[in-house]
């Protein structure tokens, strides 16, 4: 019997996993040869996709990105025996991309099978929950502070904080609940995980959960991730029936409960406050404030809100000890983060990489510059709400610091590349008019703001009164930074005056015809 | 966006409000549970008719000024009927760099739609989507929930034609 990994992962469907997995199926059958398909995630070399993987004695030996036409002539080749073949890449484990990977959060992510608890243990899963269960939760507080785990969602808030606040709350009830709202372009790290490693966030739940005394917990999952909610939903039916979630967890005397919720379509509903809303079953309109969701979250009780990846840190964390994670990262950010390279790349996927590998060796040394082979222009970090840097500013090491040095954010990790066809003026309209689109509409900079600074730029590419009309966006960018409820009207103005600030000669070209429409 | 279109009252489809009654007792009446609500009678109906609202204010104990609130709040729920198919394009920034602008005006062109619309044979909806969590292989699109990847003209042309052939045999 040999075994051969198709990825069930969106990414790896979207380039058409199931077609080929039926392929290999029908190929197999034809052939008379035993061969016995996992639907494994995905490797996360998404240029890949679908990346089939067969097992031999020297290790799983890598094939893509494969089509259905192409596994007659795979099975001719032998793959089977992991021979040679134009689609080969010899042993996954040693593709450079992603051997030289630091993966902790994503140590399973498309080595196992998402939904095989047996799987999952056989690769160090609920060893950090086994530990969590038999110690006092200040200690499991006082472990995640000490790794240095950052908010992993954009914020960068301390997630032990954050947690010891919970914990040292007085409540009746009180819940986790997961972000899994990944609504920023250029970043896919949450999805694959959850579709990857689903275990691994539910482990990291329960462990928020004994952590804080949280007995109830909730997955806020946007609707635009069906097969990231369809994972969540059985991996979760499992655990429940392998007592790794619910009652009495494994004899101890811990209980947690575990729900999904989809989301509709709201890009806000990310920020935590409106999540909540959200989670309520009202529109998802940000709340004030104090009090802070830890003291007065779901219900009006003491809430954790965590990043799904955040979340998914802690096991390793509980695992192997808060040192382990605390040596990789530079200066106050500690650990790896999973970086997401996107948009215009030749070798798009995911690098999970210590912090401090900067910006130029994840985008020219794994990613290989741009797809369409034109120079880099401009590379926008940590989603709509985060920055565009110039090429000159990609020796930038990623680490929270020294990004925010640059006037930019390194954020959940999504990097997208753009190539010398980009007009940056466009791209900062359309940062004003994606607010106008999501803003929740509660506070006046952000629902007014936005449309004035569509307004306002649509002059500017138009011609009209270009000087005037640039003293009005950066006044504008100021009322939305000082005044706006949370950070999408706050944050909005980034985008956009990083634009202006590095690619000036893109607001102050010759006016075209069509760019007045 | 600013045409003026007038309020057309559309009746609701059989049944729809005995089954919004069938949904909310299914999530235990549970007003937190709106989403999941509006969600299921959408999967079941393909949009969530007017008329519900009422007996789904009524089941909940909430008003029912926050049970349109929510409706129309959030951009997935469909508030008329739609098309057989829902095509979503992803504009996004990561999209945007591999030229999904393209890829919107050849969609349109094709359908003979503008985004928000629904073709003239019923067939399907075009609707901008801002990502798709598919930005390694943009541009992007989900058809009904199922992800595509790398959606050039041509892609696009066979997925529709693949799904106008599945629907009209």
């Amino acid at each position: 019997m040999t075994k051969i990994y198709v990825p069930r992962d969106a990414a790896a469907l979207s380039m058409g996993a199931d077609a080929v997995a039926k392929a290999i199926a029908a190929e197999a059958k034809k052939k008379n040869a035993k061969v016995e398909i996992v639907r494994n995630g995905s490797r996360g070399m998404l240029w890949l996709e679908p990346l089939v993987e067969v097992e031999t004695e020297n290790g799983r030996v890598a094939y893509g990105p494969v089509k259905p036409a192409d596994v007659p002539s795979l099975f001719k080749a032998g793959f089977l025996k992991g021979e040679k073949h134009k689609l080969t890449h010899g042993l996954t484990e040693e593709i450079p991309y992603f051997k030289n990977q630091e993966r902790l959060t994503f140590a399973r992510c498309g080595i196992t099978d998402p939904l095989s608890i047996a799987d999952y243990r056989a690769h160090g899963g609920f060893e950090g929950l086994t530990n969590a269960l038999t110690m006092p939760p200040l200690d499991i507080v006082t472990a995640v502070t000490d790794s240095g785990l950052r908010g992993r969602g954009g914020a960068a808030f301390p997630t032990g904080i954050k947690w010891k606040t919970v914990h040292d709350a007085k409540a009746d009830q009180k819940y986790v609940c997961c972000n899994a709202d990944e609504g920023d372009s250029g970043t896919f790290a949450d999805r694959m995980l959850m579709e990857g490693d689903p275990y691994c966030l539910i482990e990291g739940m329960t462990i928020a959960g004994i952590a804080v005394g949280a007995t109830k917990g909730y997955i806020y999952v946007r609707s635009e991730y069906p097969h990231a909610v369809a994972t969540l939903r059985e991996a979760i039916r499992i655990a429940n029936e392998a007592n790794w979630l619910g009652r009495t967890i494994q004899g101890s005397p811990h209980t947690f409960e575990l729900h999904v919720r989809m989301g509709a379509g709201a890009y806000v509903c990310g920020e935590e406050t409106s999540m909540l809303e959200s989670l309520e079953g009202r529109r998802g309109l940000v709340r004030y404030k104090p009090p802070l969701p830890a003291i007065e979250g779901l219900f009006g009780k003491p809430t954790v809100i965590n990043n799904v990846l955040s979340l998914a840190s802690v096991p390793i964390i509980m695992a192997k000890g808060a040192e382990f994670y605390r040596d990789f990262g530079v200066g106050k950010s500690r650990g790896t983060l999973a970086f997401q390279l996107a948009g215009n790349i030749k070798q798009g996927g995911l690098v999970e990489k210590a912090f401090g590998v900067t910006a130029r060796e994840l985008i020219e040394g794994y990613g290989g510059g741009t797809l369409s082979g034109r120079p880099l222009r401009a590379v926008q970090f940590g989603g709509p709400l985060g920055a565009y840097l110039p090429n000159d500013k990609l020796d930038t090491p990623m680490d929270y610091e020294a990004f925010m040095k640059v006037d930019a954010m390194v954020g959940h990790g999504g990097i997208v590349v753009f190539d010398d066809t980009v007009d940056m003026a466009h791209m900062a309209r359309f940062a004003m008019e994606f607010c106008t689109i999501e803003s929740c509409g509660k506070c006046t900079p952000c629902r007014i703001g936005s449309v004035r600074g569509v307004e306002t730029m649509d002059r500017i590419i138009a011609g009209i009164e270009r000087e005037k009309n640039l003293v009005v966006l950066k006044d504008l960018c100021e009322t939305m930074t000082d005044g706006s409820l949370c950070a999408m009207g706050g944050l909005t103005p980034l985008p956009v005056m990083s634009a202006l600030r590095h690619f000036p000669e893109d607001f102050n070209r010759p006016v075209h015809a069509e760019a007045a429409e | 966006m600013t045409k003026y279109t007038p309020e057309v009252v559309i009746d609701a489809p059989p049944g729809a409000e005995e089954l919004a009654l069938t949904i909310c007792a299914a999530h235990d009446n549970r007003p937190d549970e709106l989403l999941e609500i509006f969600h299921d009678l959408q999967h079941e109906l393909g949009y969530v008719p007017e008329q519900v609202l009422p007996v789904i204010s009524n089941a909940l104990n909430r008003s029912r000024a926050e049970i349109y609130g929510v409706l129309t709040f959030y951009h997935e729920f469909r508030r008329t009927p739609g098309g057989r198919h829902t095509i979503k394009i992803c504009r996004a920034e990561a999209c945007q760099a591999m030229h999904t602008q393209d890829l919107c005006k050849h969609a349109e062109e094709k359908l003979r739609v503008k985004f928000g619309e629904t073709t003239a044979d019923g067939q399907f909806n075009l609707e901008a989507v801002y990502c798709l969590g598919n930005c390694a292989l943009s541009p992007a699109m989900m058809v009904d929930g199922d992800l595509y990847g790398c959606v050039d003209k041509e892609r696009f042309d066979g997925i529709v034609a693949d799904l106008d052939r599945g629907a009209r045999s």
